[in-house]
């Protein structure tokens, strides 16, 4: 469905956008996820044809963003940084007039309209001036205009910022249901939102993409897999000497004793998951295991480990 | 075609969503119709159209700065201009549609100037073939200044910028004449300078000759500052 190819984007000195390249299948929920600053809002600017690439070619729903650029804006839905819309009109007015520049034939404008104000929640401010809504109506009018001729591909920028949470919430929800039938690319800087949307992540840094793949695939990059967290009543003297023995075990550091439990971090080679060994250990010498899990990489981690900057 | 038209609405009823306009209405046809009372009905002095029209053209520099101002820097401010040029709308559409509603909105304006002529009419008996054709040369003009408009609006973000560049480029091409008539140039010099003077091409359309030199000037004053517009919003592309 979209087929980007070594695109680049340079603002005078500075590279956007360095030579990425990707690939998303019909049906996927793509998160563009970067610190500020990182190229995602230039890459969808490229892709919708706001502005050109430097180098490099894209095509969406089979057409190319260059040779055919109007061909690709009817099939695309784009959702602008910040949801920019005209102020002085009527919300009505407005998905109106998006319907009839976007040429949704006229017997089917009030269909579109109909629909698009139940799937994003506009009845009650239909008739309001857009400048006198809150910023979460705002964004759903935004998301409005960008469905309303029913787009192959949505490219959301932020779609969730500057919402409360309770907003957070519907839009998300509301992408994840779009998800089942286009294929969507959002952008965001928020580590949650990727995980509670996308079937898949992007790392963008620096205009580079750092990672790519899904959820899964990405945490497990991370590298603190290693870590084991347990709690451990009986000896603890005996249990360290038997802990040294374990095979696998790189280093462990005793933590805190409270109520006669024993707290550790054990550090495997290679980040091996050593659960099973330290279970059985534990049995052998006659002591229990109140707690033992190995600690997970969440998306952050690996987010900083990827993303950090020397200052 | 229907992409242009779809823009021309929303635009031209745009100005109708903003008191701004109304304001400019009520105050430039208060004055255009006090002035065309003065000049010719005013007992005692000689009617003359020529006033009447010369005084219409000093109302049109600030009126139609005035109506374009908005049409993109607007846009740019508020930064719908990455809403509508991802539109599968072309950039020039996206000109065309603005530029036909600041025009239809003038035309407006001088179709209900026109109500003071017409009264004259119903008074007497006048030579309805100079009002016609000086009524031409506004359109004309006042086409030429709206394009001069749209294009300067679309350079910058902010209005009153847009509005004072327009004004200043309105008044140097209709002074441009008589400020060069106070140094000494060569004769062909003189001639170019003459033609460029956009009032210049008024003076024989205000006595009720009409032209196509004139025409042809005015026409492509337009297509000019129209092919400036497009390329103004076209920058974003070579940024």
């Amino acid at each position: 469905m979209i087929e980007v190819q070594n695109i680049t984007k340079r603002f005078g000195p500075i590279t956007a956008v360095d030579g990425i390249s990707f690939e998303v299948q019909k049906g996927e929920v793509v998160g563009f996820l970067g610190p500020n600053g990182a190229g995602k809002t230039t890459a969808m600017r490229i892709l919708t044809g706001f502005i050109p690439a430097n180098e490099g070619t894209a095509k969406l729903a089979g057409f190319d963003i260059f040779e055919n650029s109007l061909e690709v804006r009817k099939r695309v839905g784009y959702l602008p940084e910040n949801s920019p819309l005209y102020l002085d009109m009527a919300v009505d007015e407005f998905l109106r007039y998006m319907a009839e520049v976007r040429g949704i034939p006229p017997t089917k404008r009030q269909a579109s309209l109909d629909r698009m104000i139940e799937v994003c929640g506009l009845k009650p401010v239909l008739k309001q001036e857009i400048g006198t809504l809150s910023r979460g109506f705002r964004q759903r009018v935004g998301m409005a205009q960008a469905m309303i001729h029913d787009p192959e591909i949505l490219i959301m920028d932020e779609p969730t910022s500057g919402l409360d949470p309770n907003q957070i919430i519907g839009i998300r929800a509301l992408i994840k249901e779009l998800g089942r039938e286009k294929t969507v690319i959002l952008s965001t800087h928020i580590l949650s939102e990727v995980e509670a949307t996308c079937s898949r992540v992007m790392i963008i840094d620096r205009g580079k993409i750092v990672a790519d793949g899904s959820l899964d695939e990405i945490t497990r990059r991370g590298k603190a897999g290693g870590v084991h967290h347990l709690q451990v009543r009986g000896d603890r003297k005996l249990w360290e000497e038997k802990l040294k023995s374990l095979v696998g075990v790189k280093g462990f550091a005793w933590k805190e004793e409270a109520g006669g439990l024993h707290r550790y971090e054990v550090f495997s080679e290679g980040s091996r998951a050593l659960g099973e060994e330290l279970f059985r250990l534990a049995a052998d010498a006659g002591l229990s295991l109140a707690e033992l899990y190995q600690e997970k990489t969440t998306l952050e981690k690996v987010f900083t480990q990827l993303t950090v900057r020397e200052s | 075609m229907s992409r242009i038209w779809a823009i021309f609405k929303k635009e031209f009823k745009g100005y109708f969503n903003s008191l701004m306009a109304y304001f400019f209405i009520v105050v430039f046809l208060g004055v255009v119709n006090f002035i065309f009372v003065w000049f010719i009905l005013f007992p005692g002095r000689q009617a003359s159209l020529r006033e009447y029209f010369e005084f219409f053209i000093y109302g049109l520099w600030i009126f139609v700065p005035a109506i374009t101002m908005r049409s993109w820097a607007e846009e740019r401010k508020l930064k719908t201009d990455e809403l509508l040029l991802t539109l599968p709308v072309r950039d020039v559409e996206a000109v065309l549609g603005k530029y036909f509603a600041a025009l239809a909105f003038l035309c407006l304006v001088l179709v209900l100037s026109f109500m003071a002529p017409l009264a004259v009419a119903l008074l007497g008996s006048p030579d309805w073939g100079p009002i016609l054709a000086g009524y031409f040369g506004l359109f004309l003009l006042g086409a030429a200044f709206v394009a001069i408009g749209t294009a300067i609006s679309s350079m910058t973000e902010n209005q009153f910028i847009a509005f004072l560049l327009t004004v200043v480029i309105c008044v140097a091409l209709l002074a441009v004449e008589e400020l060069c008539a106070m140094i000494s140039l060569p004769s062909f010099l003189i001639y170019l300078i003459s033609f460029l003077d956009i009032g210049h091409h008024f003076d024989s359309i205000g006595r009720g000759v009409i032209d196509s030199r004139d025409v042809i000037y005015y026409l492509s004053v337009i297509v000019f500052f129209l092919f400036l517009n497009v390329r103004s919003v076209e920058r974003r592309k070579w940024a």
